[in-house]
């Protein structure tokens, strides 16, 4: 009988789909937002390579709503393992015109991010996207290929997916067309989470638990400080929370939690009766198909 | 796995199922209903599906919505592509492709099964077998899974009757059995949508004495497959270039058909110089020996010619792989531009992408008398035995005796679309 845990059939996996598009496309570039599927992602992809240098740069979207703990997350981790960072910036997608802010206290840089990405990946002629997207995230990624194409819009088409027998990966695309490579397709967030605790990887300090002044909105704990301000009738209390996903911080909720480290976390995921984006992605929960709408769009 | 994470060991390996089967006879269903009731769901997927449920009229809670994610798929109430979900019980972890019955989705369904171990073939137990379902049994054991349950679904509808149900199995069997490539069917009575049979044994079958459908599939046991011997087909080499990893020279690309150790003599396909492995990489750290699936880095003693789209081949291998340009191949047709004698296309077998020139198609299986019937062309899903005429030769196997080694895609050179899925029967020089 085969000697091969689940863990590690994923990683193989992965691994396997990173050296694959890396080799088949011309130009690639990971997305890395420090948060801790990028970060899983990140350090896959340099094991793929090892004991060569990674051969992409990586990406950062930047909301200009962020969390100063991964932003110094990124830095680090970026520099540790000696790649190249690229940021692309929504605030100057803003400043030039690209895209119009949304206003009022729901508004989120979510949405914006995907002409910011797609601006970015014309400049640099980017070809293909790795992303840590994973299908068990939300009901529309979990239709998605690993391997996604994108028109020259950077849009996609859930009716036109092209089939993907076995692991023969097709990586084919013509000038202006894009793909999106999601090495971590069948993972799911506990998978994630052994990989964190097996790997010993560090992660921003936020996924840990800690205390912070939050107001709660529409069933969800936002931090304020930052992007967030409280409205009239809304009390800002002190709560010990912990960060499920890092995304854009007007959008990304905390939840309770006093999980200090990766082995409270794991244990705390695994007895999770709220999925990761409905417990902490005010957008995800707009519409029911919020994230459907985005991926036609441009989106990640 | 470590057990300080605090969540059980899995004592099998993961199983990879596929469902399959005609429109409506309740594929979706089933799987929301795996789901639901392993308690997979979360609460604010389940108040999704509820809320959703209400909004396109459903009377009751819509299970299939947990699978149908798209919005298109909502409004009609089908599923267009195939869907993957993840669940695990103590016994085991399992990826589950919810594929989908309409004949023109064919090829989203040849996607979900092509890495599943267990097709589970729904039928309606009012209908009976219908040519989708003959479709999608043909399909799956061309794929190579290693077995398949017939979930003979809506037994409440037929009153639980037991001749009913022994009719659908005895058909399933009797056909799967005259396929090319047979494999052992188990049959189910069950409701996806009331539960019976599915998680908890029913009372409604007092006649069944097998298991339910979660408890045969956490105690299904592949077989184990015979080796051929380890092959890897470079993927990529691996050269630091400099500092102190200089002189590295590492092959990297997936195990398969054995393994490999340290110290193992190796043939390079298609050159047939011979080296031997001085080192084995797994995911960044040092191993003496790997098998099938492995994603490694495999240094040799010397330095030698060795370029992505070559193989290695264990030399001492029971089965020496196929090397040639000439390929037959059975097909599953997945585009609307048909496969037609004469016509080219690019094709991708492990890691070598090249030309390729169809020189005659043998034949067409009819799904329903399975005769072999000549034809100029292969349509949009159908499944033929084709010959091909490549611009360069393959290190391959036979499908039957190792799938890795035996796949292979043909690609659109127009819109560079997977236009066909291949397992090879011959290669020939």
């Amino acid at each position: 009988m085969s000697t091969t845990t689940h863990l590690e059939s994923l990683t193989d996996e992965a691994i396997t789909i990173i050296r694959e598009v890396a080799t088949e496309c011309q130009n690639p570039v990971l997305l890395f937002s420090g948060g801790k599927d990028s970060a899983v992602l990140l350090h896959l992809a340099v094991l793929a390579f090892a004991p060569a240098r990674l051969p992409f740069p990586v990406m950062h979207v930047d909301t200009g709503h962020n969390f100063a703990e991964v932003i110094e997350y990124r830095d680090q981790f970026v520099r540790d393992v000696g790649a190249r960072l690229v940021v692309a910036s929504v605030q100057e997608s803003i400043d030039k015109g690209r895209v119009v802010e949304d206003t009022g206290p729901r508004a989120s840089r979510n949405r914006l991010q995907s002409v910011t990405l797609l601006d970015a990946m014309i400049e640099h002629g980017f070809d293909a996207a790795f992303g840590g997207g994973r299908r068990d995230e939300d009901k529309a990624r979990a239709k998605e290929r690993i391997l996604s194409f994108r028109d020259h819009q950077g849009r996609w088409d859930p009716r036109q997916q092209r089939p993907e027998p076995w692991d023969v990966l097709n990586a084919r695309i013509r000038k202006g067309e894009q793909l999106r490579a999601f090495p971590l397709s069948n993972w799911t967030e506990l998978d994630i989470w052994q990989y964190i605790a097996v790997h010993d990887l560090a992660l921003p300090t936020i996924y840990y638990s800690h205390t912070r002044t939050v107001v709660e909105r529409d069933g969800m704990l936002l931090a304020v400080g930052g992007p967030v301000v409280a409205e009239p009738g809304e009390v800002p209390y002190e709560a010990v929370v912990r960060y499920r996903t890092v995304g854009d911080a007007s959008c990304t909720g905390a939840v309770e939690s006093t999980a200090a480290n990766v082995h409270d976390v794991i244990i705390e995921v695994a007895a999770a009766r709220i999925t990761e984006r409905g417990a902490t992605r005010a957008d995800d929960t707009f519409s029911e198909s919020a994230m459907e709408d985005r991926k036609r769009e441009g989106y990640f | 796995m470590s057990t300080t994470t605090g969540t059980a060991v899995a004592l099998r390996s993961t199983l990879r199922v596929a469902t399959a089967g005609s429109v409506d006879d309740g594929k979706s269903t089933l799987i929301g209903r795996l789901l639901h009731d392993t308690k997979t769901v979360f609460e604010d997927q389940l108040a999704a599906v509820v809320k959703a449920s209400r909004r396109y009229g459903d009377g009751e809670t819509n299970l299939a919505l947990l699978t149908d994610g798209l919005r298109a798929e909502r409004e009609q109430g089908i599923t267009i592509d195939v869907a993957h979900r993840y669940f695990a019980t103590p016994q085991r972890s399992f990826i589950v492709a919810d594929t989908p019955g309409h004949a023109q989705y064919t090829r989203n369904m040849v996607t979900g099964a092509s890495n599943a171990d267990v097709a589970i073939v729904l039928v309606d137990a009012r209908h009976g077998v219908l040519e989708q379902t003959r479709r999608h049994a043909f399909i799956a054991t061309l794929l190579g899974v290693k077995s398949i349950v017939v979930a003979v679904n809506k037994m409440d509808l037929v009153d639980w009757d037991e001749t009913e149900f022994d009719l659908i199995a005895k058909e399933v069997i009797e056909y799967v059995q005259a396929l090319p490539t047979p494999v052992p069917v188990t049959a189910i009575p069950l409701s996806a949508l009331l539960g019976d049979n599915v998680v908890d044994a029913s009372s409604n079958t007092p006649w069944y004495d097998g298991p339910p459908l979660l408890q045969w599939l956490e105690d299904f046991d592949a077989d184990p497959r015979t080796e051929v011997g380890g092959r890897l087909h470079v993927q990529r080499v691996i050269r630091p270039q400099g500092g102190e990893f200089a002189d590295f020279r590492g092959y990297a690309g997936v195990v398969n058909g054995g393994g490999f150790a340290v110290g193992d003599e190796v043939t390079i396909e298609p050159s047939g110089n011979r080296a031997v492995i001085k080192a084995l990489h797994r995911a960044g750290k040092p191993v003496h020996s790997a098998e099938n699936g492995h994603a490694v880095v495999i240094e040799l003693t010397t330095t030698i010619d060795v370029a992505r789209g070559d193989v290695l081949v264990a030399t001492e291998g029971t089965v020496v792989p196929h090397i040639g340009e000439s390929v037959e191949a059975e097909v599953c047709w997945m585009v609307d531009q048909p496969l037609t004698v004469g016509s080219r296309w690019w094709f991708k077998h492990g890691t070598r992408t090249g030309r390729a020139t169809v020189t005659a198609i043998d034949y067409r299986h009819d799904l329903a008398s399975l005769d072999r019937e000549p034809t100029e062309s292969l349509e949009l899903n159908t499944l033929g035995r084709v010959r091909l005429l490549l611009s360069e030769p393959i290190v391959a196997d036979r499908y039957i005796d190792n799938p890795e080694g035996g796949r292979m895609i043909l690609i659109d050179e127009a819109t560079n679309s997977t236009a066909g899925a291949l397992m090879i029967t011959a290669v020939n020089r």
